[in-house]
Order: structure tokens, then sequence, then C-alpha cells
């Protein structure tokens, strides 16, 4: 079993066998590495401003460009791939242009952006305007107001020559790298789902590490130890995503980036969902299976899974068993999920020819932010599944409702205030939370899309 | 001699922030990046678990015992004064026997890592008798507790109003605001000899820094050198707020004598540091038949937190802006400042100034609605005009007002009047989506109202080689304050910009400066340094004189080039080196006070103001009536800045402070608890705007005519904060959006933020 952590830090081959995996990816930088331009804003993945890029070869050998928040990663979630960091780049177009269109002023959030940018650079992003917002909406800036970054950007994407050298030189760079699975200092990559689960049957209160975008938090804001950390990663077999006629299998470890396409496919509104899902950084790392399994009341993807009837697959040892996503859930944060299973895939229901489908997201700000409510419906001649997120302890169903459904419009909307008692807390108040969670559903029966209001112009 | 070529980087050149091709490359340093001397420890704050409470006991032993802790510290441990006022003594630096916000620091820890530091800092046992919190302003007003005295003002005769044909009353509440600095509060304190202390702070105001420490230490300000080279953002954030931490390290390093680094972490940075006040304001107001104001009758109320930090002065600008743009005939002004227990509200970019515009505006919308006119049209007649309607409410003639020019030309350029039909267009047909259209004024009054703090210092040493080295009072924070004065002293001592080297402020360097604030930086600054500049080269000139035998003002200096009578030209580093061999100090301070202003505030008259600014704003919104989502779709902003020093840099200003405007008066929620706590103290709940929020459509100018009136800073003008209330223009097309749900002639009942749930809320009540 290989006792180090494997990876290049701005093209130098690192084998750590003495830090800790645990330690976040910037802290290691600026404490240890004495690399202080990658900068902490908040400690939480919400800023960017300590956005560096994970370059990575994905199972299929494909070369990504991830960008990712330094604060709430792990050190042990480097193993196999390179960070580049703002101090590797030498005038990059990203970096002049910056310049040139006054990108700048306090300079804090700078390295962030130039990072998120490089991202999208490198991996052949586009120059169009909401791509850009996309590439940077998980970057907060106050003091530009944005649009010289976004022309930034824009000018630098226009710039960008051929990459495929730069490419190939990393991509044989990455390959070089061992694929083994690892143990260091109580932080187990396994390489396959079985180790995987092997590693959880003999350690079952090990921390499930994925994207860590909430483990991340456990160790900045609430200062715990973890002993035992099982990273996913770097399980090949959990990556993968299965088209089949009627549904998507996902597995446990694909990312919220890597699932965007194949769950836009099944509705534009499940697409405009997931980009408005956190921000870039958040996708390239968080896993839908982690925001399942974490399973916060507010949770994003809830909602459409639950309308879609979604099925997840655990994994504990060597058993196996399928649990509908409607049935997962027990109480707040609490799930049917024992210590030491693991989410090892999630079965997607694609729409049935004639089915109707929308998902609305209500927040303070359209992107990057997490819901006040979060509705999905689904209705197919008499079967009807509405799923809600921020109406009660856990995503759930409004079976009320769905009975109501058939009766009319007013009749679902009056259902609902029996099916939830939504809180109040600093996101919105219950009574916006029921009043929003009738007019989604009144919404969703006149047939409006997610994007109506994006599409305004003036 | 050489070819002709134009001085490189004087003033009017777009030239770049001066440390952009640092910020893109990571190699900007802040106060964090600093190498830490060996030794270097890292503190940690100990905070109240309750708003309002009495300290029955506090044990420490488990702080002291967690592993890596080195020294702890309370308020006994000071070993001066236990103080953080900058204003009134009213605030400790350490709570003792009460506690009055949640957040409030108790103790402070350094330890061998950051880590173990904030772990420990977890581990006190505080005993606590809880009691009453007051968190609201109505709580307050209720109890009358105030931080300082009700200030009432008027002009003319407010009875007039029962005799005007139409009235409007009605109650408005705007939030606060966090400042979210991307650099959280920060400072690291190096002891040196004899209780001499080096701080690297990330501050507005050194000197204030400066004076804290010292008197918590108990020592001279002379020992205590205040120093920064910029700050990661400040917004007024980083004016008085950074004491405690300042103070914490200041004392640690002196009690453990190893250098002491505070860095905030960032949910604590909000909970424990000052916001933009939150206001209520009632109103009522009298008008004619056209919506001319005859009469206004203001009640305005803020959240002061439990001390007055500023909020004396930032109150004053609120009532001293709650004319906005407009003549106010008879017109009286309560302003109380509320005590609360919650953390000291503080300076934020407008400084008051926004809350006083955000009610006339509303006043204005108010009257629009019952008469059934177009708001631009009661802004248009309400304008300050010819004598008598010139004059202040607190009695300043207003001698630069351009408005009537700038805001016809916005309407034309924006195209106001057939947008307002497209946007009626729109409505008539669609049934969920509204939209709204708003053009708003700024005006904006230029100078600390505390007269005393309209000065500033600079020191500037020229070298032998011709280059040189300046210092002013001034802080980078982004603003562009190092670049623009780089490119008056480049201007003024004729020398390319290149020759300029821009150093940390330090208190070393230039003593008692008043904090980079009240948007005065460039004016204060930039006129000190070029003092300095005319006295260098009234010594150069001099010398030139006695060494070629012409009279001092044969000496020209001109692009890199000193002509000396009409035969000798030498080059600036020729001359800079002949002086010195004839042993003439290279080295000047330069001073300016801005002359001319007076304010009595017991009569509440004068002329506080050295000059004004002002803007113009377009926003049009689209509302979904539904949800209330709300999305700013396009904004066309015309604003003044005189003649600029660096237009890129004012643009820049303008952009920033009109998106940051947006976000205090759209998405960004405060909400506190009924217990007092804050419970959006993080980017995760408390949201500031993203580049999707900047509009689409962004049609940004610089008004061409402008031209201060006041010989200062090359006749360019203060920008730092008017662009801010641009942002009005977004907040008021929300209302118009919403009014549009409704045929009724009452007013839009909008609270700011115009979050989703205020907006439906809005709507469900105009129902």
């Amino acid at each position: 079993m290989r006792q180090t952590l494997d990876f290049f830090l701005n093209g130098e081959r690192l084998s750590l066998a003495d830090e800790d995996p645990r330690r976040t990816v910037l802290t290691w930088l600026r404490e240890r590495q004495r690399l202080a331009g990658t900068k902490e804003g908040c400690a939480e993945g919400d800023c960017g401003a300590c956005t560096a890029v994970v370059a990575e070869l994905d199972p299929a050998g494909r070369l990504r460009y991830l960008p990712v928040n330094t604060c709430i990663m792990c050190v042990g979630a480097l193993d196999g791939r390179e960070l580049i960091t703002v101090e590797a780049l030498r005038r990059h177009p990203v970096q002049q242009a910056m310049v040139d269109c006054h990108g700048s002023q306090c300079g804090f959030c700078t390295p962030g952006f130039v990072m998120a940018l490089y991202a999208h650079y490198q991996a052949d992003g586009s120059a169009e305007r909401e791509a850009l917002c996309d590439a940077i909406a998980g970057n907060l800036c106050r003091c530009t107001g944005y649009r010289p970054i976004l022309e930034a950007g824009e000018r630098a994407i226009g710039l960008r020559g051929d990459l495929k050298a730069e490419h190939e030189e990393r991509r044989a760079m990455l390959a070089s790298l061992p694929a083994t699975s690892a143990l260091v200092k109580g932080f187990a990559i396994p390489a396959t789902a079985d180790q995987l689960a092997d590693f959880l049957a003999r350690n079952p209160h090990a921390t499930i590490l994925a994207g860590g975008t909430d483990v991340g938090l456990v160790i900045t804001k609430q200062h715990q130890d973890l002993p035992e950390v099982a990273y996913t990663g770097r399980v090949a077999d959990l990556k993968s995503i299965d088209e089949r006629p009627a549904a998507i299998e996902i597995g446990g470890g694909v990312t919220y980036a890597q699932a965007y396409a194949a769950l836009g496919a099944i509705h534009p509104d499940i697409g405009e969902l997931v980009r408005r899902l956190g921000a870039a950084q958040v996708r390239a790392t968080g896993t839908l299976a982690g925001n399942i399994a974490n399973g916060s009341p507010i949770g994003d993807s809830m909602p459409v899974l639950l309308a879609l009837d979604a099925v997840l697959t655990l994994q504990r040892g060597k058993d196996t068993k399928e649990v509908k996503l409607a049935e997962f859930y027990t109480g707040y944060r609490k799930s049917v999920l024992q210590p030491g299973e693991l989410i090892r895939s999630i079965r997607v229901p694609k729409l049935p020819a004639g089915a109707r489908f929308a998902a609305y997201k209500l927040t303070k700000r359209i992107d990057q932010d997490i819901s006040a409510v979060c509705g999905a419906f689904y209705a197919d001649g008499s079967t009807v599944r509405f799923g809600y997120g921020g109406m009660a302890a856990t995503p759930a169903r409004a079976p009320k409702a769905e009975a109501a459904w058939p009766r009319g419009l007013n009749a679902a909307c009056a259902a609902l205030a029996e099916d939830f008692k939504p809180m109040t807390d600093q996101r919105a108040s219950s009574w916006y939370r029921l009043t929003t969670a009738q007019n989604l559903l009144r919404k969703f029966h006149a047939g409006i899309g997610a994007r109506a209001l994006m599409e305004v112009t003036a | 001699m050489k070819a002709e070529r134009p001085l490189s980087g004087g003033v009017r050149e777009a030239l770049p922030h001066d440390s952009a091709d640092l910020h893109v490359a990571g190699a900007a340093r802040y106060v964090d990046d600093l190498p830490e001397p060996p030794g270097t420890l890292f503190a940690a704050i100990g905070m109240s678990q309750h708003a309002h409470a009495r300290v029955l006991s506090m044990n420490l032993d488990a702080v002291r015992s967690a592993p890596g802790v080195v020294a702890v510290i309370i308020a006994a441990d000071l070993p001066g004064r236990n103080q953080i006022g900058p204003v009134l003594q009213d605030e400790p630096c350490f709570a003792t026997d009460k506690v009055e916000f949640h957040g409030q620091a108790l103790f402070a820890v350094a330890a061998a890592t950051i880590e173990a530091a904030r772990r420990a800092a977890r581990l006190g046992k505080v005993e606590y008798q809880p009691l009453e919190p007051v968190v609201t302003i109505e709580q307050a007003l209720e109890k009358e507790m105030f931080v300082l005295p009700t200030v009432r003002m008027s002009r003319g005769d407010v009875a007039l109003l029962d005799k005007s044909a139409h009235r409007a009353r009605g109650t408005l509440r705007c939030g606060g605001q966090e400042h979210f600095y991307l650099e959280g509060q920060i400072s690291l304190a190096v002891p040196g000899e004899r209780g001499e202390m080096v701080m690297h702070c990330s501050t507005q105001h050194p000197t204030e820094m400066q004076h804290m420490v010292a008197a918590a230490l108990g020592v001279p300000d002379a020992a205590v050198t205040v120093e920064l080279r910029r700050l990661g953002g400040g917004f007024g954030g980083k004016e008085t707020q950074g004491a405690v931490y300042a103070i914490c390290a200041a004392v640690l390093a002196r009690l453990t004598r190893r250098p002491v680094k505070l860095r905030v972490d960032r949910d604590d940075d909000i909970t424990g540091t000052g916001k933009r006040h939150d206001f209520r304001t009632d109103y009522e107001v009298g008008f004619d038949g056209e919506g001319r104001i005859e009469a206004l009758d203001l009640t305005l109320a803020s959240r002061c937190g439990l001390s007055a930090d500023l909020s004396g002065s930032v109150n004053d600008r609120a009532v001293t802006h709650a004319d906005n743009a407009y003549f106010l005939p008879n017109v009286r002004i309560v302003s109380h400042r509320c005590k609360t227990h919650t953390v000291s509200s503080t300076a934020f970019r407008g400084f008051g100034g926004p809350q006083g515009m955000f009610a006339i505006e509303n006043v204005i919308a108010a009257i629009a609605r019952r008469l059934a006119l177009d708001p631009l049209d009661v802004r248009l007649r309400n304008l300050y005009g010819e004598a008598p309607r010139n004059v202040t409410h607190y009695g300043q003639v207003l001698r630069d007002n351009i408005l009537h020019e700038l805001l016809p030309e916005l309407e034309k350029r924006s195209d106001y009047r057939a947008r307002r039909k497209a946007v009626q267009a729109f409505n008539a047909k669609s049934e969920f989506i509204k939209k709204g259209l708003a053009l708003t004024p700024v005006k904006f009054g230029i100078a600390f109202t505390a007269v005393p703090m309209n000065q500033a210092g600079a020191l500037v040493h020229i070298y032998t080689d011709g280059s040189v080295h300046l210092n002013h009072a001034g802080t980078e924070m982004g603003q562009g304050l190092y670049i623009k004065i780089a490119q008056m002293v480049a201007e003024e001592l004729q020398i390319d910009i290149e020759r300029v080297h821009l150093n940390a402020t330090s208190t070393g360097k230039v003593p008692n400066t008043s904090p980079t604030a009240a948007s005065a930086g460039t004016d204060l600054n930039g006129e000190a340094a070029r003092d300095a500049c005319r006295t260098l080269k009234a010594r150069l000139a001099q010398h030139c004189a006695e060494t070629y035998k012409v009279r001092p003002d044969e000496v020209t200096f001109s692009n890199n080039q000193v002509l000396i009578g009409a035969a000798r030209t030498m080059t600036f580093a020729e001359v800079a080196r002949g002086a010195f061999f004839a042993r003439v100090s290279l080295s000047a301070t330069g001073f300016w006070r801005t002359p001319g202003l007076s304010f009595n505030r017991e009569e509440w008259r004068g002329e506080p103001f050295y000059y004004f600014t002002y803007g113009g704003a377009v926003s049009e919104v689209a509302v979904d009536t539904l949800t209330g989502e709300s999305r700013l779709l396009r904004s066309d902003l015309l604003h003044d800045v005189g003649r600029s020093v660096n237009p890129a840099i004012d643009r820049g200003q303008i952009e920033g402070g009109f998106i940051q405007g947006m976000g205090w008066l759209t998405m960004e929620e405060l909400v506190w608890d009924a217990r007092g706590r804050l419970l959006t103290h993080a980017p995760s709940t408390y949201k500031i705007p993203v580049a999707s929020d900047c509009p689409p459509q962004f049609n940004v100018s610089i008004y061409e005519r402008g031209e201060n009136i006041r010989d200062i800073a090359h006749r360019s003008k203060a920008v730092g904060e008017p662009p801010l209330m641009l942002a009005l223009s977004v907040y008021q097309a929300i209302c118009d959006a919403i009014g549009a749900t409704r045929d009724s002639r009452e007013p839009v009942p909008l609270e700011a933020p115009a979050t989703p749930e205020n907006i439906l809320k809005a709507i469900h009540a105009l129902r």
C-alpha cells in the first residue's frame, strides 16, 4: 500500500509522506510552501479568493482543468493530480487582459479570478457572457462590480491560441503518477469501489470525503479532528455515467460538472438548476452522491430526484441494495444509510414521452446561493410527483398536494399547506416559503420554465 | 536634445492601478503575506455568546492549558486603557462585567499556530446572567435608548404641511450592510525596544490604530508605528473596526515579547465588526398638484449598536443628505441614534448619505404615485434651481449644481421616455413578470463634516538619480489613490511616473493623519503631495538661479527637463545631483487643509461641504410577481468627477460603487434573531453581488463637461462614495415594477433590501 501523496505542484513532482492529508490545500500552500498568491477570503468555499486549478485525467483519460476552492480542499485530494497556482502563470493572456481592462482594484480577490478564468480558458470555455459569468460565479469581488473582469475574460479568450502541445505535455505528466490505492496517516485513497467498501467495512465511522464542499467546513470552521477519512476521488469505478433507455445511472463519485450534461438532457430546467448549484468550483469537486448523503433539507439536487423518483444503490462491504430516494431520509440530516455504507450509484429516470416537468430554485441571489425553496414537479397523466426542498426537515415529496392535483390547481395549493409547515430562518420566512411553494406549483401549471425571468431583456 | 515625447503618467491619463501587475501575479503583498518574523505567535479572540448579559465569572483554565497556547489576556492584562471608542469613550476593548453584543471580545489567546489559537479560544467557560437584549430600532425607540442625543433641525415652517393641497405619509426601512472586504481584519504586531511596537494593520486609519495601541499599551504615541502598503478592501469597515484586533496583537506581543499576528476568521469578522446603519424613516409630506414639495416632516432613526463609534457623523450626514437633489422649502428633520445590543454600526461608503437619500427618493416616488405622474417629472420639478431655490436645508448655497443639465442629458442618452412607454406596453401584456424603470439623481457633499479632519500631509524625497520617493497620509485600499497621487506628483515635478516610487503608508513618515475616508483621499493627500513638490521645486529653482545666474522664475520644469533661463536645459536628475552637491535639502513635507469650511452644529447652519458631486442613473428591472425574484436588465450611469485625474480609475469607482449599492438595496440582508445574534455571518448566508448581477447592458459615462469649481486636484472631484447612491435607481425601478401590479395611488410598501421575500410582501400588501 502506497503511503505517500503523489502529485504535481506547478509542474514539480511531489511525494509527501509526512504531511497531514487533512490539512487544507490553502494552508499547505501559504504556510508550508510559502506561496502566498492564493488568498483566504472565507475558508468555506463561498468567495473564490483561494481558487487554484487542478489538472487531472478522468477515467477515460481526458485531461480536465478544474477550478477548486483550496480553502476547503484537503491536501490528500491532490493525489494523482496537478495543482496549478497563480505563481505558475507568467503573463498569461488572462493576467494581461485583467491589467488592460482594469479588472483589479484592491487586488485581494484577483488571483482567484485569474485562476477561475485560467481554468475556463484552458478548458476551452466560451467567451459568451453567460459562460463567463458561470466561470466566475464562485468568485466574489467587492470593488469592481465585475464589468471589467467579464471584459478581461472575453478579451483573453479571444487571444487563445493552440494549447494542444501544452495539454499533451500535461497529460503525459499526469499519466506518470501512480494510480494505486494509498493510505497516509489514516487518510485512505482507494482506487476501486471494492477497496473503498472494504475500508469502510473495517472503519465504519470513517468520514467519507468526496468533493469536500461540506467536510472541508468541518475542518476549517468546526475545528474537528477526522481520525479516519475515506476519499472517493480516485475511485475509478464510481465515476461512470451509464446512459440507459429509460434512466441514467450516475456513479457515487460523479461530480456535478460531470453529470451536468446528462442531467440537463433530461430537462432544461434541471440543467439550469445544476448551473445554479454552488459555482464552478463547487461543481468541479462536489458530487451528487455527497449532496444526497449529506442530507441537507435545502440540498438542491433532491427535489428534482424526488420528482423523477430516483433510486439509490447502496453498498456495504460486498452487499448492495436499492432504496428509493423518497424513502431514504428519516429525519433532519438522518437517512437509512448505515455506518460503513456508501452510495454506489443513483438511478435517475428519464422523462417518458408526454410527461410534464419543471424545476425552480428560489434564492436571494440568482447565482451561487442556497435555496430558500426549491421545487420540482412531474406530471404524467395521473402520476404526479412534487419534490420540495426548504419546506421541511428533509427534502420531501408533497403527498397531499399530489393527491389533490387532479382536483385542480387551487386544491393542490391548499393541500400544500397541509403537507408543509416550513420554518423561518435567515433565508426566508415560513410565509414566503409556503406562498412561493404554492406559486411554483402555479408556474408549473401555467407552463412557465425556470429561465423565464432570465430571458427577459431590456 | 532628444526628441519630444509626452510626459509619461501625468494627470488625465487612464493608467492601470499602481499594483495591477502584482495583483494578477499574486505578488501584491497584504499583511498576511508578509514573511512572519521568527517566533511569531498567532492570536484569536474569545467572543461573547450573548447579546446582553452580566458576566458572572470567566474561567479560562482550559484555554491556558490547550495545546500550543502561550498567553491569554483579559481586560485586566491591558497595561493601559481598555477602550476603543473613537469619539466617545464608550466601548471597551474587552468586555468585563457585562457584554453588550453577541460576539463582543472577552479575552484573547496567543498560540503557536492559528489553528491552536482558534481552537483554544472556544474553550473559555463564561458564566452569564442573560439580560433582555434590545435588538431593533423600534425596541430602542420605545425604551428611549440612544447612544447620542437626538438631533432636531428645521428650515421654514413645517406646519405648512396642513395647508398643502396634497399630503402623503409613510414608514420606510432600509437595511444595513456588511462591508465584506475580501481581506478580513488583520494585525501583525512586532515588538521592539523600550516598549516600541511596529504594527502592520489592514486599516484605513493608521493614526487611530496607533493611538489605540499606544493607549492600550500605556506608551506614548511616538513609540508605536503603524504601517501598511495596501488593504484588500475597506469601504469604511476598516476605519475604526480594526482596533480590537490591533490592541490584542500588540498587548500579546508585549507580554510574550514575540511578534503576534491576529487574522480574523470570516465568520468572526462579520459577527464582530460593525456595519452600515439600518434606518427606519417616518415621513409626512405636503405637495402641490404638480408634485412640488411644500413641506416635509422627516424622522430618521438608525440602529447604532452598543456604542457611538462614528454614529454621530454618520447620522449627521443622513440629515444633510435627506434632500438629495431637491429643494425642501419647509422641512423638519428629527434624527434618533438608537442604542441596541448589537455590534456598533460604523462607517460604510456613503456614511449615512445613502440612507438619507433613500428616504427622500421614496418620498418623491410616493408623490408621483399619488398624482399618477411619471416619477422623473416629479424629480425634475423638485430639483434645486435658481435662488432662492438653491439653498440647502442647512443653509449652504449650491454654487456648482449641474443636475439641470446632467439629468436631461441622461434622460436623452438612456432613451428614458421611449422606454417608459415600452415598459408600460410590456406590463400590459405580461401577467407574471413586470418591468420597472427609474431615473434617480445623486448630489453628494464633499468634506469631512468634522472640520479638523480635512487635513493631510505628505513626504517627498528626491534622490540624486532623480528618482522620487513618495509618502502621503492616505491608504491604498483598491480605490487607486496611490496611482492618482503619483500622477499628480509626476505632473507637478514634470517627471515620468516611472520615476515616482510609492511607499507603504506609515505613521512614522506622515503623522497625525485623517482616515482615508469621505471620498477625500485624492483631494487631501494629492494636494499635500503637490505642496511638498512645490517646495522642492522652489528649492531646486533657487539653486539653479544661484548657480546659473538667472531669476528663479526663469527656471521651469517640463517633461523630465529643467529649463534654466533661455539657453540651458538639464535633466531633472542632473539638477537633483547638482542640488545635493550644493547642500540643498531634497526632502520636503507637504500639507493641505481645506479652506472655507464652517458649520454650526448647534444651529445646523453653515457650509460643511467644500463642493458637491453630481450624477444620475437609469435602471430597468424585471420582477417575477409569483416569487419576488428580480433582475437588473440595464443601467445607464452618467456621473460627474470634474476633470478626471485618471478616467480608468474613476470609472472603476463608479461601476464598483454602483454594484455595491445595488447589493445593499437588493440582496444583502443582515438578519438578527430575537436574541440579538447575527444569523447571516458568512458568505453562504450573506449574499453580495456576483458577476451575473452586473446588468447585461451597462452604459457608464463620465460627464464630459464636469469641472470642479474649486481649484483642487486638477479640478477633478471626489469619486469614492457618490456612485454608490446611483443604485437608488435600481431600487426605485423595482418599486416601479411592483407598482405595475396594481392600479393604485398608494405608495409601494417595499422595504430594502429588495429581496424576493420583501418584493413579494410588497406585492401582497398592495393588493
